[in-house]
């Protein structure tokens, strides 16, 4: 089974690396991107059979290691 | 005072942190590797600078979960002391040991240079041997020392007196929030802070003014 985690930062907790992304695309005349925020992907392959496990376990390796629930959030995607 | 270095791979300030420690206390301090499971007979465990498990993931996150960390959590419980300097610091805001988070430099710049220290809670084993609002020089390396707590956590670490030191004004290098340049533990036996005090112990270094905070230790 193949799960996709996205780790941003929260809402509310400033991202300079966006904030340079974004000043890089306006730099670039991309007008009307109004915010960027980055955050980082990491893909899982698992010997899982049951996607509701796997995402529950994968819930607990954000809490644990992934993401660092002080600043950031995740997301679980089971892509396949 | 008997104290023991964490090395990770990685790490790169243990020397630096050990030398500091023996020319002040004379006693020399045991390397602890990061996969052992237990610690020497201590007073203080030292998590020094670095770059961790190659700051993989985010700084600390993967050296706060190493097998020797339940050793350190356990020591720090009892109340044994502990100090993370740069690396150090950010390993135990993810080890849940301190609380916040050190995030990129605002500038998203890895900065190195001097910076002024003023000394804020000067109750501490760590910090005796400073007067409260003492301003010191000492250097700064890192690439993620901008400080973040959410505004609970922050009220919490000024009503109990734990900003241990702050970035004098205008040389807060990476947007701390608050200028915190050093948070302590609820016990005050716990002492995270970005700056290099082992890096400013003796004349050949261009100054002393991190002598005193090896010296606070000797007592303790």
């Amino acid at each position: 089974m193949k799960a996709r985690v996205t780790v941003t930062l929260k809402n509310g907790v400033l991202d300079p690396q966006g904030k340079a992304i974004g000043g890089a695309l306006s730099a670039l005349g991309f007008g009307g991107v109004e915010s960027v925020r980055q955050g980082k992907v990491i893909d899982l392959e698992l010997a899982d059979q049951d996607a509701a496990a796997a995402r529950t376990r994968i819930a607990e390796m954000c809490e644990k290691l992934l993401a660092n629930t002080v600043i950031e959030s995740y997301a679980i995607d089971i892509v396949g | 005072m008997k104290s023991a270095v964490v090395v990770f791979p990685g790490s790169n300030r243990e020397r630096d942190v050990m030398r500091a420690l023996e020319s002040v206390t004379g006693v020399a301090p045991k390397a602890v590797w990061h996969a052992d499971t237990e610690l020497p007979a201590v007073d203080l465990v030292v998590l020094p600078g670095g770059f961790s498990y190659g700051d993989y993931l985010r700084s600390g996150a993967i050296a706060a979960r190493a097998a020797i960390m339940d050793a350190v959590r356990a020591h720090a419980a009892r109340g044994g002391l502990v100090l993370g300097i740069c690396n150090g610091f950010q390993i135990l805001t993810e080890g849940g040991l301190l609380p916040g988070a050190l995030m990129r430099n605002a500038g998203l710049k890895f900065v190195c240079r001097e910076v002024k220290l003023e000394a804020v809670a000067v109750d501490t084993p760590f910090t005796r041997a400073y007067a409260k609002g003492d301003v010191l020089r000492c250097p700064v390396a890192h690439h993620d020392g901008n400080y973040f707590a959410d505004g609970e956590t922050l009220a919490r670490l000024e009503g109990e007196n734990r900003i241990a030191f702050r970035y004098a004004e205008g040389t807060n290098p990476n947007g701390s929030i608050a200028d915190i340049a050093g948070i302590l533990s609820d016990n005050r036996r716990v002492l995270g802070m970005m700056p290099h005090p082992e890096n400013l112990i003796e004349p050949l270094q261009g100054g002393t003014d991190g002598r005193p905070l090896f010296e606070s230790l000797i007592a303790a």
